[in-house]
């Protein structure tokens, strides 16, 4: 069989586990403030963990592709030090705050722009807008068969096999490549990367292809956006915690099953 | 054109709550439109759905059959929804965030040529334009957007247990058939098998006993399982949960998940043991009646929104709790 040509989409946003405390809310700007570092989207890192098992199965190659304003590559290394084998950014003030569609038109045209490939992979959501449309749209846009929600993924004679979850548990389908595939945590966590390789990454002299909506051939105004009206902090989840406390964690066991009786 | 079409579900052989849901919201939204509510019912045999379903009064109830809606897949279900939105052209088109419209959501906006918005906890109707204005949290819920564009049809992925269940009226809605043409040949993903797995029906327990990466190993679970067997000898429905981490680490299948990509829940009591209270999973939980935590660390984000808070490792704590509740 052929080697496989596999293509991660993976975005960067700041730190989703950042501490609340971190986050605030610039209602004047319509812009979520976030005081963590920009790392790439987790299901898109469950994405590239998946694509690293085929070619490692396989053999192929990866490629990442990361879309914003501004993509840092020290972010972005990351996945050539977990081992993909190339990773282009897009980048351009014209791709800053797309909306879910403008998003996978630009990622079809750099898709297009790069030809041939076998499997598209992305994250099942985005960890920033939490959208969840990206992969499907784009499946529509290139016109290849989709398959979402997947934990866990084959290839096997020229067609991509998907354990996908199910409100009820499972199913599995196949779909003829080229096609693509959503991705979820089932899949498993990127692999460790050691750090003397994420570091020989970030110092590797090799530069990184950057392409901006010309290069892409994206005309600006298939780039609408989705207007944001307003955007304003969370109502107040805040409770008067009480704390049950003791000498023994059997006295405070015993204040606990107290609890469970009055709740009753 | 002015038209609310809600995507009707059926669950074990009667209308999904989430259905009713939108069925209250999209009756809200139509009048604010000056259009009719109606509701689509698909499948290999729709029939009991959509008289169901006209008995909420709605307008008009759409009723699609055809063999290949039987079971869902996609594409069957894309290809007829397509067929229908040419044929009725509703102005507003709305389905739950739920597995089908997830998957169908945003494929049927690229069909017609629409942006959607997934996972809405508020939708009105913009006086000015008649445009959506669909709020909804990002950011894991760290903030609350509400966004607008133009364009027809305005959809809506809409979340479960935001809005009430609408209740059946008097007047009934009237039946319309359509018909859809659909062949094997139009699906390009083939289902090989369909498992149905032991799940937990989250968002019906009662009680919610539930572990994250605290619990340092699959083990964790089992003193969890010795919790919630104690409990179920004074609640009904008690059901173990975990946090996103259980589920990465392999501890335990993802059906058990609580938060923004797993259930959304709100029992009478929810116990969080060794979670420290992500926002994307404190969305899922933070409507309990009441919130209990137990977790080493005082600090952590659980106990901010918990009622009962218990600063200790869950494995002194939960072996001594399930001794007393015997006592009890
Ligand atoms: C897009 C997106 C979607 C997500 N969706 C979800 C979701 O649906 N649900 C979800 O849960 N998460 C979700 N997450 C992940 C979420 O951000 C957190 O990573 C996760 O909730 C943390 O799980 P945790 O609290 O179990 O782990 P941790 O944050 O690691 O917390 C473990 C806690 O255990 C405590 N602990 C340690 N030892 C003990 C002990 N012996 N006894 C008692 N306590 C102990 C620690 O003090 C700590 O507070 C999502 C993330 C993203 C980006």
């Amino acid at each position: 069989m052929k080697e496989m040509r596999i293509i991660v989409c993976a975005k960067q946003i700041p730190d989703p586990e950042a501490p609340l405390s971190d986050v605030r809310v610039d209602a004047a700007n319509k812009e979520v403030i976030v005081d963590a570092p920009q790392v790439i989207s987790p299901f898109d890192e469950n994405a590239l963990e998946a694509a690293l098992r085929i070619t490692e199965d396989l053999g192929g190659t990866i490629t990442v592709l990361s879309l914003g304003k501004k993509v840092s590559d020290t972010v972005l290394r990351k996945a050539l030090a977990a081992g993909a084998d190339e990773l282009i950014l897009l980048q351009d003030d014209a791709f800053d705050k797309l909306d879910s569609y403008s998003v996978a038109q630009a990622l079809a045209d750099a898709i297009r722009k790069i030809g041939d490939y076998d499997l598209i992979l992305t994250g099942r959501q985005a960890g920033d807008w939490d959208s969840g449309q990206v992969g499907l749209l784009l499946g529509e846009i290139l016109g290849i068969p989709s398959v979402s929600l997947a934990r866990e993924i084959s290839v096997e004679d020229g067609s991509v096999v998907v354990k996908k979850s199910t409100p009820e548990g499972y199913e599995r389908v196949k779909a003829a490549l080229p096609a693509l595939v959503t991705v979820s945590n089932e899949v498993g966590e990127l692999r460790y990367i050691s750090r003397t390789r994420m570091l020989k990454m970030l110092k590797g002299a090799g530069s990184i292809p950057s392409w901006g909506a010309q290069d892409l051939g994206t005309a600006p105004d298939a780039l609408k956006k989705m207007s944001i009206v307003e955007l304003s902090s969370p109502p107040d989840m805040r409770r008067d915690c009480q704390f049950l406390e003791g000498a023994t964690p059997d006295e405070v066991a015993g204040k606990l099953a107290a609890v469970f009786k009055s709740l009753q | 054109m002015d038209d609310v079409l809600i995507l009707g579900d059926m669950k074990e052989g009667s209308l999904d709550t989430r259905t009713l849901e939108l069925v209250g919201v999209g009756r809200r939204l139509a009048k604010e439109r000056g259009g009719d509510l109606c509701v689509l019912i698909l499948g290999d045999a729709p029939g009991g759905g959509a008289a169901e379903a006209a008995s909420y009064g709605p307008a008009k109830v759409y009723s699609v059959a055809h063999p290949l809606l039987k079971g869902f897949q996609p594409e069957f279900w894309l290809k007829a929804l397509e067929q229908v939105c040419a044929q009725v052209k509703p102005g507003v088109f709305l389905m739950s965030h739920s597995y089908k419209g997830m998957e169908l959501g945003p494929r049927l906006a690229c069909r017609l040529g629409a942006r959607l918005t997934t996972d809405c906890i508020d939708l009105a109707v913009d006086p000015q334009d008649g445009l959506l204005l669909r709020t909804k949290p990002v950011s894991g819920g760290n903030a609350i957007s509400v966004f607008k564009c133009p364009g027809e049809p305005q959809m809506a992925t809409v979340r479960g247990k935001v809005f009430e269940p609408a209740a059946a009226g008097e007047a009934k809605g009237e039946i319309v058939e359509i018909a859809v043409e659909l062949d094997a040949s139009m699906a390009r993903v083939a289902s090989l098998e369909v498992v149905k797995e032991e799940v937990v029906a989250l968002d019906k327990a009662d009680v919610v006993v539930a572990g994250g990466a605290g619990l340092g190993e699959e083990d964790g679970f089992e003193a969890l399982e010795d919790l919630r067997k104690a409990l179920s000898k004074s609640f009904g429905n008690v059901m173990i949960g975990c946090s996103r981490v259980a589920v990465d680490k392999g501890w335990i299948s993802s059906d058990h998940q609580v938060g923004l990509t797993g259930t959304m829940i709100s029992p009478d009591i929810y116990v969080a043991v060794g979670i420290s209270g992500a926002i994307q999973h404190l969305v899922g939980m933070v409507h309990s009646k009441k919130i209990i935590a137990i977790n080493t660390d005082a600090g952590c984000n659980m106990f901010k929104v918990a009622d009962y808070g218990v600063v200790e490792d869950f494995e002194k704590i939960i072996p001594a709790l399930v001794e007393k509740l015997e006592e009890l």
